[in-house]
């Protein structure tokens, strides 16, 4: 350190950082708290009915990590500036594409998922290269492909198969190595938990990675924070977009095949409103719906608090269609709360 | 300053540029040196950012001819302007405010440590970095992990310049830095503004602010309606004297001649 030009004010700037405003810098923090309370209020609620059991963790863990795994693309996504609201209606085209070839066409079932891989890529390629090539905001662009997608997923399926349910996947060859992969299930004490769970704190981990610690994390701040400003300094907008865009299709593609290979077939509805949850997951997460700010590991606490809340109302008893009111609160609460942090810790920094 | 035995680092020679039938510049000839403040003046549509776009790689002029060091060059993007070694900073753009001061530093040439695909974002280097580069022009920041929405204007603006001199810059051009800066904020910028000057950088200063272009100014460059009035030395021009200039004089005169009428007229019907 060289010398300072001013006098080591050091402690009178300093201090005014606590240790509690740094915490709350966090974006992370809102969920991880928010995971705390709704985990004590179902242990205190439904704690004697199973929910503390390793069986009640290894279901809420399983719907946690199936909307995780989408969450933690479309957070990214979201931090670089945009939205996917396509990504349900990719996790029906994907899963249908599987069956379809595996069990209609008798592909092996290797083949079918590679296939679907492509599929998926070419699907989440589009949806960049339109929003970047027009300028339309992703809102109206994944909107468009929400209808479109799903649409020619049920228009193919029933043209081809006459039907919009296609099962017997485990026919397929393949299909042992493929359930051991996508749907294992591990048994600890007399609990199974589901192999989900395990692709979903690996995705996170490598989307937190990917975030914090690489160039290309970087330019996701850059381009949700300022588009223009990115380019200026050169950073390759068009293509981290749509890299970011073929991401969520990817996870919306490995989704897409744990579902697909644990229910032994696929349905053209699969992952209806699933867009939303994810962007729910997001939100709680701390992500800003605006780009430039959030966090992965935030997104999955934003996940784990769902699926907590979704499972812990039936351990409760409690009819489960009171669970969308919840959650629909629990995203107002979020917002304000991530408001309020961002501009108390920005204030007392300043 | 602008002793012939020097080769300029920027050179404009019969500049024009023409939107369709609009005249936006017409017959500009500048030169910038090494370790020089150019202050470019001029009132709202005078031409100050059409000009400064020409530097920067985003328009091309449409008549006359570019020189960087001595050499003619056309510039065909941002890109190419920045690989010669000049840099622009915009008074709205030079910062993303939610993004840390380091990452904002680095972003587009981030600094790896690694190899292939597991390079990763060298962040003690970045910050350490960040500190160091700030501290020599004098700014203590508190943290380079801080976002950059927690800084003032002024600071913003010193960042951005500092940015542009790590990496390299030689000439450095400034849109407005001091516009939307309070007195104080705006002295702060005016410093690096020096401290660039004495690290050898060519800078020039767009502004239509008199009072701050005065005191840090070696030349001054006036223009008006897209045409040069002139480029003066501070020995050759007194404030006063830029300042008629800038806003022209008789315009000026004739308005403060109506102003007195209103007043006169509002005191006859009182």
């Amino acid at each position: 350190m060289t010398v300072t030009t001013a006098p080591p004010s050091q402690d009178e700037r300093l201090v005014q950082r606590s240790f509690l405003t740094q915490l709350l810098n966090r974006p992370e923090l809102g969920a991880v708290a928010g995971t705390v309370v709704v985990w004590i209020f179902f242990v205190i609620v439904a704690g004697n009915r199973g929910f503390l059991s390793l069986k009640g963790a290894a279901t809420y863990l399983e719907v946690a990590a199936e909307l995780g795994i989408l969450a933690v693309a479309v957070a990214l996504l979201m931090i670089g500036g945009e939205f996917d609201l396509s990504i349900g209606s990719i996790v029906g085209a994907v899963g249908m594409t599987i069956t379809v070839l595996a069990v209609h066409f008798g592909w092996p079932l290797w083949l079918a998922i590679f296939a679907s891989l492509i599929l998926a890529m070419a699907v989440g390629y589009f949806n960049g290269w339109m929003v970047m090539r027009t300028g339309l905001p992703s809102f109206i662009i994944t909107l468009g492909t929400l209808f479109i997608f799903r649409g020619a997923t049920i228009g193919i399926t029933r043209a081809l198969t006459g039907r919009t349910q296609l099962g017997h996947l485990d026919d397929a060859v393949g299909y042992p190595l493929a359930k051991t992969i996508f749907a294992h299930d591990f048994v600890i004490g007399n609990a199974k938990f589901a192999i989900s769970i395990f692709w979903w704190i690996g995705i996170v981990l490598l989307g937190a990675y990917i975030l914090r610690q690489t160039q290309f994390g970087n330019w996701i701040f850059g381009v949700g924070g300022s588009q223009v400003a990115a380019r200026q300094v050169g950073v390759p907008v068009r293509r981290v977009k749509i890299i970011l865009f073929m991401m969520t299709a990817g996870a919306a593609w490995l989704l897409a095949t744990i579902q697909a290979v644990n229910f032994t077939g696929s349905d053209t509805l699969r992952g209806t409103g699933s867009e939303f949850e994810a962007i729910i997951a997001a939100v709680i997460g701390g992500n800003l719906l605006t780009g430039g700010y959030g966090s992965v590991i935030g997104a999955a606490f934003g996940a784990l608090i769902f699926g907590i809340v979704k499972q812990g109302i039936v351990f409760a008893g409690v009819d489960a269609d009171w669970f969308q009111v919840f959650m629909g609160f629990m995203l107002l609460i979020a917002v304000l709360i991530n408001n309020f942090i961002r501009q108390k810790a920005a204030e007392t920094r300043r | 300053m602008s002793d012939n035995g020097r080769t300029p680092l920027l050179e404009l020679r019969n500049a024009s540029k023409y939107f369709g039938n609009i005249i936006a510049l017409k017959d500009i000839n500048l030169k910038l040196y090494d370790s020089e403040v150019l202050c470019l003046l001029g009132d709202n549509g005078a031409g100050k950012s059409t000009l400064i776009k020409i530097f920067a790689g985003v328009h091309q002029q449409s008549e006359g001819q570019l020189f960087v060091e001595g050499e003619e060059v056309r510039f065909n993007s941002p890109r190419d302007a920045l690989d010669r070694g000049i840099a622009t900073v915009y008074q709205d753009l030079a910062m993303i405010p939610l993004m840390s001061i380091s990452r904002n530093f680095f972003l587009g040439s981030e600094p790896t440590l690694g190899w292939g695909p597991f390079k990763r974002f060298d962040h003690r280097f970045a910050n350490r970095t960040v500190k160091e580069e700030l501290l020599k022009m004098g700014i203590d920041i508190r943290d380079p992990a801080q976002p950059v929405g927690t800084l003032s204007g002024g600071e913003r603006q010193s960042v951005a310049i500092a940015r542009a001199v790590y990496f390299g810059a030689k000439v450095l051009i400034l849109d407005e830095p001091t516009a939307a800066l309070g007195v104080k904020q705006a002295g702060v910028v005016l410093r690096y503004i020096a401290q660039a000057r004495a690290r050898g950088l060519g800078v020039i200063f767009i502004t239509h602010n008199p009072h701050h272009a005065y005191p840090v100014g070696d030349r001054f460059t006036i223009l008006q309606r897209g045409r040069q009035l002139g480029t003066w030395t501070k020995e050759e021009l007194s404030r006063e004297e830029m300042i008629a200039m800038m806003s022209g004089g008789a315009e000026l005169e004739q308005l403060s001649h109506e102003l007195q009428q209103v007043g006169n007229s509002a005191a006859a019907g009182a």
